[in-house]
């Protein structure tokens, strides 16, 4: 699989930031894109039950929070998710050691994710016993990345009075049914061809800006 | 927050892919391959009428460095697949346009070829990869998938997108397999590609290949560069006394080998002394027998 531009580097300046409330943002931000690639990976990786995965989501984010793990993160080395899986695997590793249950984080309060979304994911798209733990991380957390695009480019979309635009897209590119053409998507959305080639080269063009957007700057 | 499934996702990613190419001579045509640096598109270039290969690199916030994509554009050689041009693309990703190659990768063409054809060819990658280190430029990522050859035989060396001036290859890029313990350091030099060039040719080489065509893998791909051939033209001049049943400098070959191989050069006159000594043989037993 091809590299993917790594997480924005303005949120990880957030999470360093005096201010607590924007680093609050920063995290929030961070934990949105990447819990769901962290609890999925414990999961797998590490063969954790539900409960124990989600304590150790949990546990892992709040304890980063605390103890400032991605201050360290130097992008000369590695990719972010990178550093962030083997910031995760040595979390793991301790608490399993430890064999304690976990220690929420500093009056932070966790925050509130949506395990059962994640299961049900699990459970739709299952994942090879002999898959790569890295390439899977990095799959996941893309997944993540491009659905998180899709919900702005709907919004984006909606604001500026082409939903028309998102729907062809999402036919297209999203739901594609076998041997579906612009012809076809012309006669369904009552508009010609190249008028659906131009609204996709649109939407596409605002797609790809908004994956930029939240993937580097 | 829907859930993109694995068909979705990649649909995504080819849309992230594709090239914006709105503002340039190119229309895009389709998604050829997509490899470690970027994916390769077939463009129609509507100034010339033509198609092309347009190759985008994945790294968003690369710019492109022209002096070095003028250097690429001057690697005209017969062997090499140039760049004809390029630019970055509205999002900031570069890209580079070379020609469009027909034919079949050298990995999948040497399965229909015979161990002299395919050294043949193999000798030609050496021969255009020797013109660039002679012009300083190393191409780090030398592959099976980076050799096509041709409809008429032509055997090109492609994608140059990585490529370098030899002594300002610091950063780490290419491809694990094929790369040379120095170039996984970031130190990459002509002698790197001769690393690569040596892997290459043990993977598209035939079953039980003959111990002096192995004994040159093995010298190309010493793991200390100073062990290797001192060039890519060496190691096709190993090729090339293999080709011509002469010794090969990088297999220390025995009394057997030797004689075989001396046998080999001078099959007729073997040939004779053979028949000779039968004849001498009959006769002697027609005398005394």
């Amino acid at each position: 699989m091809a590299e993917f531009p790594s997480t924005r580097r303005s949120v990880l300046f957030a999470t360093r930031s005096e201010d607590s409330a924007e680093r609050r943002l920063g995290y929030e931000r961070l934990i949105g894109d990447y819990w769901k690639p962290v609890y999925k990976y414990v999961r797998i990786k590490w063969r954790a039950d539900e409960d124990e995965a989600q304590d150790l989501t949990q546990g892992f984010f709040a304890r980063a929070m605390e103890k400032h793990f991605f201050d360290s993160f130097d992008p000369s080395k590695a990719a972010f998710r990178t550093f962030l899986r083997t910031c995760l695997d040595g979390f793991v590793q301790n608490q399993r050691k430890a064999a304690s249950r976990l220690k929420r984080g500093g009056g932070l309060a966790p925050v509130s994710l949506d395990f059962e979304s994640a299961e049900g994911e699990l459970r739709i798209q299952p994942v090879s016993p002999d898959a790569d733990p890295e390439q899977f991380f990095h799959r996941e957390w893309l997944r993540g990345v491009m659905a998180a695009s899709v919900e702005e480019l709907k919004a984006h979309c909606d604001e500026r009075g082409k939903p028309l635009h998102f729907a062809l897209f999402s036919r297209y590119d999203l739901d594609r049914e076998e041997g579906v053409s612009y012809e076809a998507l012309g006669r369904e959305f009552g508009l010609t061809a190249v008028t659906v080639t131009n609204h996709l080269a649109w939407v596409r063009r605002e797609f790809r800006r908004i994956v930029r957007e939240r993937t580097s700057e | 927050m829907r859930f993109l499934d694995d068909q979705a996702l990649e649909r995504l990613r080819g849309v992230c892919d594709a090239p914006d190419l709105a503002g340039t001579r190119y229309e895009l045509r389709e998604l050829l391959g997509r490899g470690g640096m970027g994916a390769v598109f077939r463009v129609y270039d509507r100034e010339l009428e033509r198609e092309a290969a347009l190759k985008v690199l994945d790294d968003l916030g690369a710019a492109v460095e022209l002096d070095e994509a003028r250097l690429l554009a001057k690697l005209e050689h017969p062997g090499i697949v140039p760049v004809h041009d390029a630019g970055t693309l509205p999002d900031g990703r570069a890209y580079f346009v070379m020609k469009l190659v027909r034919g079949a990768r050298l990995d999948a063409w040497a399965k229909t070829a015979s161990l002299s054809q395919l050294l043949r060819a193999f000798q030609k990658i050496c021969e255009a990869v020797a013109f660039a280190h002679n012009r300083a430029i190393v191409h780090r990522d030398l592959k099976p998938s980076n050799v096509m050859v041709g409809e008429f035989g032509e055997v090109l060396t492609l994608d140059w997108g990585i490529a370098q001036v030899a002594h300002a290859a610091t950063d780490v890029a290419g491809t694990p397999r094929y790369m040379a313990p120095e170039q996984a350091r970031g130190e990459a030099d002509a002698r790197s590609d001769v690393y690569s060039l040596g892997a290459m040719l043990r993977e598209v080489l035939p079953a039980n290949p003959p111990a002096p065509v192995r004994s040159i893998c093995v010298k190309a791909m010493s793991e200390e560069p100073q062990q290797r051939y001192g060039g890519a033209m060496e190691l096709y001049e190993d090729l090339a006394r293999f080709l011509d049943r002469e010794r090969v400098t990088a297999h220390p070959e025995d009394a057997y080998e030797k004689t075989l191989r001396l046998a080999g050069n001078h099959r007729v006159l073997v040939g004779l002394v053979l028949a000779y000594l039968v004849m001498r043989a009959v006769l002697i037993v027609w005398k005394f027998g």
